[in-house]
Order: C-alpha cells, then structure tokens, then sequence
C-alpha cells in the first residue's frame, strides 16, 4: 500500500502539472485586449510568418480561381463588373477568443448592414465572406488568404490579439490586399496594407499618464502588471514619461498570468506611499487584484487605479461594487454623449439586445469599415493602390468622435477618453483630450522615448 | 517587524486558501488513492453555485453566501459521488487511468461552463460584513481572509472528526490500511469509497464557494487551484491530514515571506522547489502513514 501511494503521488504531481500548462495556454489568451497575446507575439512572429508563406503558397497552385488572383504584379480577381463588392470578415468565432471578437464581428454587421440599406458603397451592395480564425493565428493567416486569392475579397476586416494580425501582415503584403484592424495595440508597427483603427501607445497610454499628472497631481506611482511582454513593454514607456516628468515610480509588480492571490502585492502597495496605480493586468487577474485592493480597505478616492484593460465588458465579472469609482483610459465608451454615439449605441442595442453594451474594439470596428466606405469613395476606386492613394485625410465622424487617417503610417487620429466606473457598470469620460491625437506608432515625437522602440522591438 | 507581521498573515491566509482547496483533495487522493484531476472542476461548480444561488435564488449578499456554502457542498458531492460510481468504482487500483479519465471529465466540465456561462468571468457579491479590513493597531487584515481561515479551520474540524469519531471515517480508514481485510471483516469499501468520494467532493464545492471572495467566477476557475491542492497533498504525505495543513500553511506562509522582498512569481519558484525538496529527502511527503500491511 504504502508503495502504491508514492508511486501514485509521484505520477499525480507529475501529471497535474502537465494538465495545469494545458490549462494555463487557454487562459492566457483568454483576455481581452491586443496587448493579452503580446507575449506570444514574440516568439510565434517569426514562427508563423514563414507558415504562412508555405501555406499562402501552396493555396495558389491548388486553387482554381487564384489563377487571376492579386500577384505582385498588381493585377487582382477582385470583380468589381456586378452590383454588389465582395467583402471579408476574419473574426474568432470559436475558441478562447470569441468571446471578445464576437463583439467585433457584431459591430462589422452592423455597419454593414447601415452602409447597404444607405445604397452601398460607389453604387455597389456590400457582400460579407465571413471566416472564423478560431482564436489561431496560422489560421488566421490561413483565412486572410483564402479570402484575398479565392473569395476575391476588396479588403478584409478583424483579427484581434497582436499575434493574429502579424501573422496575416506578410499575407497581405505579399499579396497586397488591405486588412482593416481594429484593436489598441502595443504601437512599433505600420505596414501599407494595413489599416489600425484602434489606438496605438500615444493615444491611450500617454493620456493616462497625462490625466494622472496634470490632473489628479500624482508625483508617486505604482505599477501593477500581468508578467508578460505588454506590461513591460508598457511600463518602460511609462517610466521613461515619469522620469522625464518628475514622476517617481514607488513599486513595481508583475503576476503570473491567472494569478490568484494578490495579499502580498496589495500589502506592498499599502506599505508604499504611492499616490495612485496604473494597472496593466490582464483577463482574470483583474477580479482578483480588484477584490483584494477592496477588502484591504483602498479606495478610488485614496489611491485610484487607472486601467488600460478594463472595458464596459469586464466590469460585469470583476464586480461593479469592486472597481467603482476607479479609472480606465481608451478611445470610446458607451456613454459619449454625441448625436453619433447615441445613434451608433441605439442601432446595435436595436440589432443585438438591449443588454448587451458597446465597447472601444467593437466602435473601431464599426469604424473601420465607414473608413473603407470613404477612402473607397474618395478614389472612386476599390483598388488598392487607389484606396492607399487616397487614405490620407479621409475623416469620418465615428461614435467617438472625429477620426482622421493619417497617409503616412496608416493609423487613425483618435480622442482620448479618461473614464470613471459608475455605479450601473458603464464608464464615464472625466477627461477628454484636447481633439484627437495624432498617431505616432513609434513615438518619434516625444525627446523621452528614445531609444524605447529599439529596446522593444 | 511589521513587514513579518503582515506576511505571516497573508502567508496564513493562502495556507488556509489551500488547505481548504486541497482538504477534498487528501480525502480521495490520500484516502482512496484516486488521481482526481476534475477536483478543480468541482471548485468551478461549487463558484458557479454561488453565482446561480445568488441570482436566483437569494439575493441578499450575506444570506445567500452561507446558502451557497451549503448547497455547493451538496452539488459537487453529488457530482463527485455520480463520477465515483459511474466510472472511478470500475477502475479501481488503477490510478493511472483514473488520472486520465478524470483529466477528460474535467475538460468536459470546463466546456459545458463555458457553454453554458460564458468565457466572461460572472461577478457574486461578497457579504456586506464581509466587506473591508479589521484593524488591529497598525496592522489591516481583511474580513474575507478571516472568515476564510475560520472556514477551512471548521472543515479540517469536520473532517477530522468524521474520520476519528464516526463509523464511516472508521470503515473509511480501514479500508485505506487494508482494503482487502477490511473487506473480509465486513466492511463494505464500495460504500465507504462513495463516502469518501462525496466528502471529498463536496469539500472542493465549498471550497469553490469560498474563492468567489478573492478571485474570478469562470471555467477557468479550477486550473488555477488544482495544482497548488496537490502539491500540498503530495507535500504533506497523502494520508495524512495533519500532514496536508502543515504543507498548506508552509506553502503559504512561504510564498507570501518570499513574495514580499522578490516577486510573485520568483515566490512561485522558490515553492516549487522547496516541494521537490520535500519529496527529494522524504517521498512519501511530510507524514507517513504507519500501517502493518504488506503491500
């Protein structure tokens, strides 16, 4: 008996540690921004391009169709003769991430359902292929170039953690189509053939730092981090910012991803004079760091917290009652009191149910595809070449406010919006930049940051 | 001094997280020898109980969450007493695929919650006294992490008196010693098997009910709890449940002195370690059940 038990305890331990990483790998991009998958990001890249290739390669001599596709030529089997366009939707409708992306590819439906009962676009009704990229970016990779080469698509929209979009980056280079992509992310990126509709660093992170200076005076801060590339690429901007702007950072800590005792972190964060927080905690750590920081009597009015995770979505699972009163800063939120919010927030509560809200990824998808519209109008042309031509400029009134693209690296100027949690679990702005801010993917405009983009990258 | 102070409270507070998930754990892993990969899943029901309670059952925080302790209790022990007779009761003495079989019923589990919830966490209010820190001097302990520590002090109680005082925990503990001369002097092991199995159970389901305090309420919710339950179980001897608290409470009580001055996960590391440490020096875990039996 005795020895039964040893053998079993030995082969348990063993054995629930490797089910325990299986479990872990799904929680880990079970998050909610573009910055959760980052850390992937890195190591899969390099990995997953040289797939692509090999499968986007393989898929043109099998097919029939792909004959007359998109070549570095410039020629393209986009039909643009009939009444309607091809579009495609490439959105995680199955796995860990459909959760999230399902609220995006809601979104696209939605615009473009309004943009063909409005008469389409230069005359033409839109028509969506739909793929689901399964929460995999070689899928993803996969579907993108099924949809260029034989679905003959005009653009595709979606994608959603930063891995998924730079696997399908080299897709649509090589076969120069365009990718709308609509989620905040880690910034240090511009490609020709794709558009990023949500924010990159200086128009979502900055202004938080910003709003904590100018605003609530903050001189000592703290850093609370999932550990992983993000956080830490982000906090190395945020304390390159705070040195330069007299800001002293009082702790720093990063948890494991799924984490579920922050006891400690939360005792060093009352031990440290710290002013305020800003959390760059993913998924599910946010439940648990939040009803710690309450049970140990902090508050938003002694130390706030400032998110960069945390939209109308989650608010529901950490709590309304835990994370009241605390800050999040991003480009849109459900209350934005404009005509064309309350227009865009009606018409999807209309379409999808009254209970469901909206949130930053789901407007800029929204977005991105009335950017399309526009660009595609101004050239009078749903070629690509023709559509690049004529990006820089086009603006557009979004639920968010006035966007703009910019020609020269293909993102969008973007208002930034500080929110406070209220009490039914919506976000309300408390701050709002001065108009929209212009992107800077490589922070090239601030003296402080350089020499972060190399570091980083 | 303070800084110890604090420490050895948080660190007191995570033993008692684990003890109390892990106390299940040492009834049908240490008892029974079953490999039990679905015990984080059991906490998963026992959290979902909560939230299903609270929302429509009882709204009232406070009432609701003692309700749930009791009813998640019930639920995942009889969840775990139907996947002990339906399929562990035909495998017994097999651990291995045990562990395979319940590693299966816990994916499934997982999935159905998803299906069924959503891959959004769901929220359960905490108790109104509950809610906020007791101060003691300069020092701040949270009332969830006391109540916790209560909770899983008055299930190590329970378990031990059933065990030590009860016709079942003595049919229970023979078997364990002996199964075949237990057999032979009339116990029915089949019956204590699904006893075992129903406290142990059960035990994940309050367990579950109770991390709704500290963490988030999604299918994700027993991976998280399974290995660090096991980890203390197999620390502190698999048959032994004074064995399970000293491991718990060191475990905890480690992490939280080696979290403070490095890292949470540095902390993780150094704990890993020191188990392998445990098991290096003593495999059979801190305590060892002492038996006459030959095998």
């Amino acid at each position: 008996m005795k020895k039964n038990t040893r053998v079993i305890a030995m082969v348990g331990a063993g054995l629930t540690a490797v089910s325990l990483l299986a479990g872990c790998g799904g929680s880990k991009v079970d998050d909610t921004t573009s910055a959760s998958a980052t850390s992937a990001t890195t190591d899969a890249a390099t990995e997953t391009e040289t797939e692509t290739e090999a499968a986007a390669g393989g898929e043109t001599t099998v097919e029939g169709p792909t004959e007359a596709a998109t070549t570095s030529d410039g020629t393209t089997c986009v039909d643009t003769s009939g009444d309607t366009i091809k579009i495609g939707f490439v959105n995680s409708l199955s796995g860990t991430m459909a959760i999230s992306e399902q609220t995006v590819n809601d979104s696209l439906h939605l615009a473009a359902e309004e943009i063909n009962a409005a008469g389409g676009v230069l005359g033409k009704q839109l028509e969506i292929v739909e793929e689901d990229g399964a929460s995999d970016p070689v899928i993803f990779a996969e579907k993108a170039a099924k949809l260029i080469d034989s679905d003959c698509v005009a653009a595709v929209f979606g994608g959603w953690t930063s891995a998924s979009r730079k696997a399908m980056l080299p897709v649509f280079e090589e076969k120069n189509s365009l990718l709308f992509y609509p989620v905040q992310y880690e910034g240090l990126e511009s490609s020709a053939n794709i558009f990023y509709t949500g924010a990159t660093t200086n128009q979502q992170i900055l202004p938080g730092m910003e709003y904590l200076k100018n605003e609530l005076g903050v001189t000592k801060l703290y850093l609370i981090g999932s550990d992983y590339v993000f956080p830490q690429t982000a906090n190395k901007e945020i304390k390159a910012y705070s040195e330069a702007n007299g800001i002293e950072i009082v702790g720093e800590e990063y948890a494991p991803l799924g984490h579920t005792d922050f006891s400690t972190i939360v005792s060093k964060l009352k031990a440290s004079d710290a002013q305020a927080v800003f959390n760059t905690l993913n998924g599910d750590s946010n439940v648990a760091f939040f009803k710690e920081y309450k049970n140990a009597g902090l508050t938003a009015e002694d130390m706030p917290v400032i998110s960069v995770s945390i939209a109308e979505e989650e608010v529901g699972g950490i709590g309304i009652d835990n994370i009241v009163g605390q800050l999040t800063a991003w480009n849109y939120y459900q209350t934005i009191d404009t005509p064309d919010n309350q227009t865009f927030v009606a018409a999807f509560k209309a379409k999808y149910g009254e209970d469901r809200v909206t949130s930053d990824p789901m407007e800029a998808a929204y977005v991105s595809l009335y950017l399309w519209k526009l660009m595609a109008e101004k050239a009078g042309s749903f070629a690509v070449a023709d559509i690049q031509a004529a990006a820089d400029g086009v603006t557009f009134a979004a639920p968010e406010g006035s966007v703009t693209v910019v020609g020269s690296n293909h993102h969008i100027t973007k208002t930034a919006y500080i929110g406070k949690v209220r009490e039914d679990g919506l976000i309300e702005a408390v701050w709002t930049s001065d108009g929209p801010i212009d992107p800077d993917p490589y922070l090239e405009g601030y003296d402080w940051a350089a020499g972060l983009a190399e570091g980083v990258q | 001094m303070g800084v110890f102070i604090s420490q050895a409270i948080n660190g007191i507070s995570l033993g008692s997280i684990l003890l109390l998930a892990a106390l299940g754990l040492s009834l049908t892993f240490g008892q029974m020898g079953v490999i039990n990969n679905a015990h984080g899943e059991f906490m998963m029901i026992g959290a979902y109980t909560a939230y299903m309670v609270q929302t429509y059952l009882v709204k009232g925080a406070g009432a609701s969450f003692l309700l749930s302790l009791l009813i998640g209790f019930v639920v995942a022990g009889l969840l775990g007493l139907l996947l002990e007779a339906t399929l562990l009761a035909r495998m017994r003495g097999r651990p291995l695929d045990t562990l395979l079989v319940t590693f299966g019923v816990a994916l499934i589990l997982q999935q159905v919650a998803r299906d069924v919830f959503g891959s959004q966490p769901k929220d359960v209010k905490a108790p109104s006294w509950l809610s906020g820190p007791l101060h003691l001097g300069s020092y701040t302990i949270p009332w969830t992490r006391i109540f916790m520590f209560a909770l899983a002090m008055f299930c190590l109680l329970v378990v031990h008196l059933v065990l030590k005082l009860t016709p079942l925990g003595r049919q229970v503990r023979a078997t364990v010693q002996n199964r075949d001369l237990a057999e032979a002097s009339g116990v029915s092991t089949r019956r204590a098997d699904h006893m075992t199995f129903f406290l142990g159970s059960g035990l994940a389901g309050v367990a579950g009910v109770a991390v709704t305090l500290f963490g988030s309420i999604d299918f994700n919710l027993g991976t998280k709890y399974i290995v660090d339950a096991f980890l203390v179980v197999v620390a502190g001897g698999v048959a032994r449940l004074a064995g399970a608290v000293i491991a718990a409470f060191g475990l905890g009580l480690m992490q939280a002195f080696v979290e403070f001055p490095t890292s949470a996960s540095t902390a993780k590391v150094v704990v890993l370690l020191a188990v392998v440490l445990v098991l290096v020096i003593r495999p059979q875990g801190l305590m060892v059940l002492r038996t006459r039996s030959l095998a």
